[in-house]
């Protein structure tokens, strides 16, 4: 495969959360404000990096019968240096994230990247599929983190220099930034995603 | 702190699922039949129990005792793993019938973050002891239980109804799974 197309794969084909709906916890649970999306994307992607990278690289050395908890093992030391990293400068988004920066460990993505790619593939096509599956599921956190904060919340990018106050008569809806607002919101993205996937299928069918 | 209003509020006002976002994998993914749902809250309800208790006594008998806190995740994780396959080996020999049942839902457990969620939230929270980390991994999981079993109700009654061609699937699932938010939410008032 070439190296463009494996990134372009974990951003649109494999997207992680809207095409292939795995690691779903935090993508419901931390998407109350863009910026959370923004970090609780970011610190999965650290992870997912080093793990590929670091599971590319033991590949011929780990023996197959004890290659998951070996790959458990890596995950987690990465995840417990992200984990200190985010406690000693940006505390605040720690605090946001709380819970679910522990629980990147058992991120399905992560795993199985490392079971079906890393484990596969050399380690510069393993760190571009971290970069590529990161980055899709840092964009799928930040749209569903934008919506519920503007729906929710009226503001967008809220506790940043770009932050966006939409005026009092625009309506706040507070369901959306409670737990129902997740599933919501995410079950109507992925509704509005497979509608354009049939309208560009009728089309292509059309040209055929 | 009181263990009944813990496991009320680990069962209904704080459902892992609906309401912290716990182990939504299995939860979308195994809920499409009743029978499938069932078997896998008891697997999950088994083993949140048992490494409830387990976690507990390593964090605070042998992390706290040697300062090595910042080795829980590490930890947690492998004696949830290893804990599962221990399961899976002594339902093996000892009920072959159970091994049967729950047998495919065993392995999933180990990534179901319920069960290191409940393992965190037990050392983080304030004043447990390993009765209430106990109770709460049994009442995380019986909440984890229930909400999996009515979705899997609701599901099966979703198949046999004309959805839109965009709904199909995932999307349906997770707008009725927010509705079921909703009532969950109800219980806040409870505590």
């Amino acid at each position: 495969m070439k190296y463009d197309k494996i990134l372009k794969n974990g951003i649109f084909d494999e997207n992680p959360t809207f095409v292939q709906v795995i690691g779903m916890c935090p993508v419901l649970a931390i998407t109350t404000t863009a910026v959370n999306g923004v970090g609780m994307g970011l610190s999965t992607m650290a992870v997912l990096v080093f793990s590929n990278l670091f599971v590319s690289l033991i590949r011929h050395f780990v023996p197959d019968q004890i290659r998951i908890p070996a790959y458990v093992v890596v995950i987690a030391s990465f995840v417990t240096i992200v984990e200190f990293l985010l406690k000693a400068y940006l505390p605040a988004l720690n605090n946001s994230l709380g819970l679910f920066i522990p629980l990147i460990v058992v991120n399905c993505i992560i795993l199985a990247r490392a079971e079906t790619f890393a484990a596969k593939n050399p380690p510069v096509k393993s760190l571009l599929d971290g970069i590529g599956m990161g980055l899709g599921f840092t964009a799928a956190l930040v749209i569903i983190g934008a919506f519920r904060e503007l729906l929710g919340n009226g503001t967008i990018l809220t506790d940043t220099a770009f932050e966006i106050i939409l005026p009092q008569s625009f309506p706040r809806t507070l369901l959306m930034i409670l737990p129902p607002g997740a599933f919501i919101t995410l079950g109507l993205l992925m509704a509005l995603f497979n509608n354009i996937k049939i309208i560009f299928a009728g089309k292509n069918q059309e040209g055929a | 702190m009181n263990v009944f209003v813990v496991f009320v509020s680990a069962v209904l006002v704080n459902n892992f699922v609906l309401s912290r976002f716990l182990g939504i994998c299995p939860f979308l993914g195994v809920s499409r039949k009743l029978e499938t749902a069932v078997g896998m809250g008891l697997a999950v309800t088994f083993v949140m129990a048992l490494s409830s208790a387990v976690t507990y006594i390593v964090y605070y008998g042998l992390l706290v005792r040697y300062e090595l806190e910042y080795l829980y995740n590490i930890a947690f994780i492998l004696i949830i793993a290893s804990l599962v396959q221990l399961v899976e080996m002594f339902l093996k020999r000892s009920s072959p019938s159970l091994y049967k049942a729950l047998g495919v839902y065993l392995p999933l457990i180990t990534t179901n973050c319920a069960v290191l969620g409940v393992a965190v939230i037990n050392i983080r929270e304030e004043g447990f002891t390993l009765f209430h980390a106990v109770i709460n991994g049994i009442g995380g999981a019986a909440g984890f239980t229930l909400a999996l079993i009515l979705f899997a109700g609701i599901r099966e009654r979703i198949e046999f109804n004309s959805i839109p061609k965009a709904f199909r699937g995932f999307p349906i699932a997770l707008i009725a799974a927010g509705l079921m938010s909703v009532v969950f939410l109800g219980f806040r008032g409870i505590l």
